[in-house]
């Protein structure tokens, strides 16, 4: 069942068209993601999601109420970590969470528990006393995350999760991540502009200039790619390229005196290729298509670090606009 | 709707952060004194008890005179900043984390006009207990009366607070509304000199300025049934509940619109 369900959404701000018509649904449990340059319409997607933007066309919903019309609702089934820290940085890691159990009206019985809990999912439980001003980017986001959970939602958002952390702390919080269905019971969406973050997605949505390109699992995504590369070096190239050809009824080519061809499943050929040739093969090189290549085969160009400026001046023309016309 | 919770909590975590920042209070409570002992002390060589303004024969000093407008200061000056404070979160993200949550306007509303009157209440007990020391005699009925119509000025101005709060999205506005909003509205309310005084165009904003009722609220509990009182205290409660009234309902409703 979908918890999820996006129905031709449409979001303008002033001259620019930040969201423009798009539809997916997402499954319960499963980990969903957002995938596209900064400026390409995600955070927009997930404000309207979570309440605080309304769609200038369009239906969202969460777990069956409206995001426009049930918004109280929707504000109880979710939880968001955001791209920005939404944490007061003047109280401890232990008063945020109270804070945030509080505003979710959780019962006072259980809140010292449930805080407990979360703060120990995420390894914080020892630093609980400590202001939060004196953490580190990967402790703050973490510890975003635990807040998220404090209420038990049915979605918690992750907006670009770890955006300004260093590789280990971004390894580090992945554990968490991917832990969260099983371990919570709550479906995750999250946008990245990281190809190899959305690579733990279920399911992901690659969007552009507010457009959703294509919808699928990483591995289907990558097969319209046209599967995997298996490079064989061999002993007797002539000899290897017939049995081959005769095991999968593909067409095997040579170059720069290495055999190689193309399979959707490039992994399980390789054992059946090695029992086949024996001691002829010398090496096997097996190379994917990363969704790297998939958003450059899909939008013409990859995404890469200097699109970040792109994101600012988005937010910089959408606070103008209210600059200049209130908050209307 | 109203979340008891939620308004808890956020008058909790003004009132933490309150305590736990120490320095605010001295630099917040610096400003009444040096009005207070620097302006009036120096004023009142100028303004005698005689001149007919204040009073004469009850010997109303300036510095005496100044004081109601000095409570009103505090109040002023502590119930905006805890109110605008919201551009801050706003800023620093905090603000996403309430509206998200499943809770009513009005109560955020509330709960934040509720911090600042909490907040603000306590700095004008603090100058209040300098009374003494001012020459001021004070029964224990009408030093709480001065604490009720304190809480009443407070919650009023907290709740406009909020409303400006909600016009601006970054703190870069601060200055901006400190002298177009805070600096007109304590000049123009007879807190320094009485309303009736001035030339006829002040005379009419004063008379538009809801902190105007406060401060003359504060003199009829200070200076009961002396001549320099503006209005009748029924129509300063009435202003003071009104306007309040009014800036809470806006504030909610400019929280919840969406963009």
């Amino acid at each position: 069942m979908p918890i999820i369900k996006v129905d031709h959404l449409y979001k303008r701000f002033g001259e620019t068209d930040a969201v423009r018509d798009i539809s997916f649904e997402v499954e319960q449990g499963t980990i969903f993601g957002f995938l596209g340059p900064n400026g390409a319409g995600k955070t927009t997607t997930i404000s309207i999601l979570c309440t605080l933007l309304s769609p200038t066309y369009g239906k969202a919903s969460i777990h069956g109420y409206d995001c426009t019309e049930q918004s109280a609702e929707v504000r109880k089934s979710i939880g968001i970590v955001f791209q920005d820290s939404t944490l007061d940085k003047d109280l401890t890691a232990y008063e945020n969470l109270m804070f945030h159990a509080y505003l979710y009206d959780v019962k006072k019985a259980e809140m010292r528990q449930r805080i407990d809990e979360a703060l120990r999912f995420v390894d914080l439980y020892e630093r609980r006393d400590d202001l939060v001003k004196k953490f580190s980017g990967g402790m703050k986001r973490r510890l975003e995350v635990a807040r998220g959970l404090i209420h038990r939602p049915k979605v918690l958002f992750l907006d670009e999760p770890t955006i300004g952390l260093d590789p280990q702390t971004r390894a580090h919080l992945w554990d968490f991540i991917v832990d969260l269905p099983k371990k919570h019971k709550v479906t995750v969406f999250m946008t990245t502009h990281y190809m190899e973050e959305a690579e733990v997605c279920d399911r992901i949505a690659i969007i552009d200039h507010g457009r959703i390109i294509t919808v699928g699992t990483p591995e289907e995504l990558k097969k319209t790619m046209g599967g995997d590369v298996i490079f064989i070096g061999t002993s007797d190239n002539a000899r290897a390229k017939d049995e081959i050809e005769k095991l999968f009824g593909v067409e095997v080519f040579e170059k720069e005196g290495e055999l190689f061809l193309t399979s959707a499943r490039g992994d399980a050929c390789i054992p059946e290729i090695i029992r086949a040739l024996g001691d002829m093969v010398l090496s096997v090189k097996l190379q994917r298509p990363t969704l790297n290549d998939v958003f450059l085969k899909m939008t013409g160009r990859a995404i890469r670090a200097e699109e970040l400026s792109s994101g600012d001046t988005f937010k910089d023309e959408v606070r103008s606009y209210r600059r200049k016309f209130g908050r209307g | 709707m109203v979340e008891a919770n939620a308004i808890y909590v956020l008058v909790a975590r003004e009132f933490k952060k309150f305590v736990r920042e120490r320095s605010r209070l001295i630099s917040t409570l610096a400003r009444p004194l040096i009005w207070l002992f620097l302006v009036g002390g120096g004023m009142s060589r100028l303004v005698s008890p005689g001149m007919g303004v204040f009073s004469p024969g009850r010997g109303i000093s300036y510095i005496q005179f100044i004081f109601p407008g000095i409570l009103g200061m505090t109040i002023l000056f502590s119930a905006i900043f805890s109110s605008i404070s919201i551009i801050w979160d706003k800023e620093f993200g905090l603000m996403k984390e309430i509206l998200v949550a499943p809770v009513s306007r009005f109560s955020i509303v509330l709960g934040k006009a509720l911090s600042g009157t909490l907040v603000s209440a306590i700095q004008a007990a603090i100058i209040l207990a300098l009374f003494p020391f001012l020459g001021i005699k004070l029964s224990v009925l009408s030093v709480m009366e001065v604490v009720v119509i304190c809480i009443l000025l407070s919650f009023c101005i907290a709740a406009l607070g909020i409303v400006i709060a909600t016009f601006y999205e970054s703190f870069e506005s601060f200055s901006v509304i400190m002298n177009f909003v805070v600096m007109p509205m304590f000049f123009l309310s007879g807190a320094m000199y009485p309303v009736r005084t001035l030339p006829q165009i002040l005379k009419v904003i004063t008379r538009l300025n809801p902190f105007t009722y406060g401060i003359d609220a504060l003199k009829h509990a200070i200076f009961r049934g002396t001549d320099i009182l503006d209005f009748s205290l029924v129509t300063d409660l009435g202003v003071l509940l009104g306007t309040s009234a009014v800036f809470v309902v806006i504030a909610a409703l400019m929280f919840e619109r969406k963009k």
